[in-house]
């Protein structure tokens, strides 16, 4: 039994890599690239950059905390944050449509749309 | 002591060591960048239930950790999330206990891609931003990882230890 169930192991680990590898292969091909950096805080949309901007601004959320936006070479980034784990900063710079960086605690997420791309409230 | 005293007191203590790993998992930073990523340490304890026990009992200490975890050091969104996540991972990694197909890796591994599939589904819908799902193959693979290093270690608790109940 042992070795069977090792083998399934690793038939669902590859199976579960390759699928991933898939995904990724198809939102790669798909991404355009970007014009607007958009702010959304808790599902509202709260702020609107063109991507061609420098930006540095703070984002506010629930609670008075605090992230801070930077948007420079059409890329744009959180570069301080003041939520526990920071992944937020961590995450690389993004600049295609579709894309986005994600502060959990905060509720905030950063995502970039592309020309003529408007997403229904 | 009868059955039922000594299995309330292992629940018991389950959850409060399923707590302190919670704890100690925000101390260690996690080297990729993904949103909601974690080491999910706590799951050690349910899966070692899972199968040293039932997944009553490791459904019972998954649930209870959670609101316990969310009550004293989280808030509402963090107890929805961990929540989702708990909830999805446990009806997974019990089901697949149940056919027998899967090692404890096998299992650890889809119950930590549940976990990270049931959060990244709630996002969507509390952040209301669809384009979150983009993040889908970054967390498949760090479900993977993660589930790999848990499973590894409670194979071999299972082995060391002896649980009577």
């Amino acid at each position: 039994m042992k070795n069977k169930s090792v083998r399934n192991d690793i038939i669902l680990l590859v199976s579960l890599l390759v699928i991933a590898a898939l995904l990724w292969g198809v939102i790669s091909a798909l991404k355009k690239s970007g014009e607007y950096a958009v702010v959304i805080v808790d599902g509202v949309e709260t702020a609107r950059y063109r991507l061609s901007s420098d930006v540095n601004d703070v984002i506010y959320s629930d609670g008075g905390h605090t992230n801070t936006l930077v948007i420079e070479n059409g890329r744009a980034s959180i570069v301080s944050a003041d939520c526990p784990d920071k992944l937020c900063v961590k995450q690389r710079s993004i600049s295609k449509a579709g894309e986005t960086i994600i502060c959990l605690p905060h509720k905030l997420v950063v995502k970039i749309e592309g020309k003529g791309e408007v997403d229904a409230p | 002591m009868n059955r039922k005293t000594r299995l309330i007191a292992l629940l018991g203590v389950s959850v409060a060591a399923a707590m302190v790993l919670s704890f100690i998992e925000t101390l260690i930073p996690v080297p990729f960048a993904v949103p909601g990523i974690k080491l999910g340490l706590a799951n050690t304890v349910s899966l070692f239930l899972l199968i040293k026990l039932d997944w009553k009992a490791a459904g019972a200490v998954s649930i209870i950790r959670v609101l316990l975890t969310a009550l004293l050091f989280g808030n509402a969104a963090s107890l929805a999330y961990s929540f989702s996540g708990a909830l999805l991972s446990i009806a997974v990694m019990s089901l697949l206990k149940k056919t027998g197909v899967f090692s404890s890796v096998g299992i650890s591994i889809s119950g930590a891609v549940a976990h990270n599939f049931g959060q990244i589904v709630l996002a969507v819908f509390l952040l209301e931003t669809e384009q979150i799902l983009w993040w889908l193959p970054a967390l498949i693979v760090s479900g993977v990882i993660t589930g790999i290093a848990i499973g590894i270690v409670v194979s071999i608790l299972a082995k060391k230890i002896v649980l009577k109940i």
